[in-house]
């Protein structure tokens, strides 16, 4: 790791926020703001969601979370150090500090179940031997409730519920401070959902101390796992707290949002 | 008038129209030429960062070199029977079926090898690689790489345009044998042409740097097809329908690039030669 990236990686603990927004503004094409002014603060430590309608921002917010995305102006400071101050090569190493799921769980298509949760260590953990990675590499699995008996599958060959499984398991490789799940349940059946939901709860307290951002439209979902909620519209943050302080807000935009969330 | 004047507009318009055609497609292409020369660099450079991408350089070049052989291998002997017979008509008229050996081999040599070998290759192999890295981009599997902190240009691009790079005059080599085999079959067992005759023609005539100067153009076109297609595949958007239309304009930009920059790179080792006097 890089002298800025281990700084940042001993500044951590000290900060209260795993991740701060301030003022993010970003505009694609120098003329309309898809983020209009994104002040958000995510304390260490909690499970948030963030939730909101289709075409709020949701997962352009989260691009520059993961600093895949350079804000046209504002901050976004994670874990205690500013991602702007990163060149490239520091952001690529930085970017140890999270594990992502995403939507379509992204496993690499020509690698067994197993090869995608031993690739981050492979790149990683270089000074390990190759029996010490299979070993953590079926720990993950095990972890996340997977059968040994797939770990020589292709992820065409496992349903969709194993492959979430398997993408968790791979987020949770380097051990890192930040899980992110970019829309975890989308497109899913509810028991299937569910269990993709009890995954993230358990995971998040069998880690004691790491931040979970789960991006959602599961409105119900959210408000039942999550400990700090953010709703965002247009570009900007309409409400972030407790699920009490949603259900509390006279904000016609949530009610209607929540009303509307908690019937479906 | 107003009907002079409208007509005087409409005029304006349309010279506004054909500049912005030429001019803005000009602009276009030269910016395009520009942002593929900067991706070609960077992607160059990355081969020799760390950590090392032994492993994935070894496994594309399996896939372009040795999954090219049997393809190029058929290629290459049609190629030689059939400018071997249309020569050999030729140069009957003129009583000189002698020379049908060295002037095919001048050809496959100089301009068909490396040529048709960069058109096949770039269709099957830079084909792949535009779809593979196109299927990569749209599944989020670029995106899970580049969270979990891997360059994914040194990862997916680099290795894949070095191994276009060494590939490519080693399947040109075969072809040109290849094709020479086809020469040698048509000439000496269907047309009538005496072996000894034939062979040593081809020694009298053709040099090492004739053979040198096709492979030196197939590591060109190699480099040029492995840019090209990674970075038509590195770009896409879009789903299902971009991954084709990168397919596509991969293959298609990196065929039409090899066949205009052969003509220039002809004239230029043409130049390097008299330059340093090695021919007239």
């Amino acid at each position: 790791m890089s002298d800025s990236a281990t700084n940042s990686a001993k500044t951590a603990g000290k900060s209260e926020y795993a991740v701060v927004l301030q003022d993010v503004k970003k505009s694609f094409d120098g003329k309309e703001f898809v983020l209009k002014g994104i002040d958000l603060k995510i304390p260490k430590g909690s499970l948030a969601a963030i939730i909101g309608f289709s075409g709020t921002g949701k997962s352009v917010m989260l691009k520059h979370m993961l600093g895949l995305y350079e804000p046209t102006s504002g901050h976004v400071t994670v874990l205690g150090t500013d991602l702007s101050t990163l060149d490239n090569n520091e952001l690529t190493q930085f970017r140890c500090n999270y594990g992502v799921l995403f939507q379509s769980a992204a496993l690499f298509d020509d690698m067994t179940v197993i090869e995608n949760v031993k690739f981050p260590l492979e790149e990683h953990r270089r000074d390990f031997d190759p029996e010490k990675i299979t070993r953590i590499a079926e720990q993950k699995l095990r972890m996340v409730g997977l059968d040994q008996m797939h770990n020589h599958k292709l992820p065409s060959q496992i349903s969709g519920g194993m492959q979430k499984r398997t993408g968790l398991a791979r987020a949770l490789a380097l051990d890192p401070e930040i899980l992110i799940y970019d829309e975890p349940t989308t497109g899913l059946d509810p028991i299937l959902t569910e269990m993709v939901d009890n995954l993230i709860v358990e995971t998040h307290r069998a880690r004691p101390g790491t931040t979970s951002i789960m991006v959602s439209h599961d409105l119900k979902a959210a408000f039942r796992i999550a400990d700090f909620i953010v709703m965002l519209d247009a570009g900007k943050v309409l409400l972030s707290g407790t699920a009490d302080d949603f259900y509390k807000s006279e904000i016609e935009l949530v009610r209607r949002f929540v009303d509307k969330g908690m019937k479906h | 008038m107003s009907e002079s004047t409208g007509i005087v507009q409409k005029i304006s318009n349309q010279i506004d129209n054909v500049y912005d055609f030429f001019v803005g497609g000009f602009m276009n292409f030269v910016r395009e030429v520009g942002t593929v020369g900067l991706f070609a660099i960077e992607s160059t450079k990355l081969l020799f960062a760390k950590p090392s991408r032994f492993s994935e350089i070894i496994k594309h070049m399996e896939f372009i070199g040795n999954q090219s052989v049997g393809i190029i291998t058929l290629t290459s002997v049609f190629t030689g029977l059939a400018l071997s017979f249309q020569v050999y008509l030729g140069f009957k008229l003129v009583n000189a079926v002698n020379l049908v050996g060295p002037t095919v081999a001048f050809g496959i040599f100089r301009e068909l090898g490396p040529v048709l070998t960069g058109l096949i290759v770039s269709a099957r192999a830079g084909g792949a690689m535009a779809a593979r890295l196109g299927t990569m981009r749209v599944n989020e599997q670029m995106d899970a790489l580049d969270v979990m902190g891997v360059n994914t240009k040194q990862y997916l691009i680099a290795p894949r345009i070095f191994a276009a790079v060494v590939c490519m005059p080693m399947l040109t080599a075969l072809f040109d044998f290849m094709a020479m085999v086809g020469s040698w079959f048509l000439c000496t067992k269907l047309v009538g042409i005496d072996h000894a005759v034939f062979m040593e023609k081809i020694r009298n005539a053709v040099e090492f740097r004739h053979i040198a100067e096709g492979l030196v153009k197939s590591a060109i076109f190699g480099f040029m097809f492995g840019v090209i297609c990674t970075y038509k595949g590195f770009n896409t958007s879009g789903g299902a329908k971009g991954v084709g239309e990168a397919t596509n304009r991969g293959v298609v930009m990196s065929m039409v690039s090899i066949i205009v920059i052969d003509y220039f790179l002809m004239n230029i080792i043409r130049i390097f030669y008299i330059v340093t006097g090695i021919a007239q």
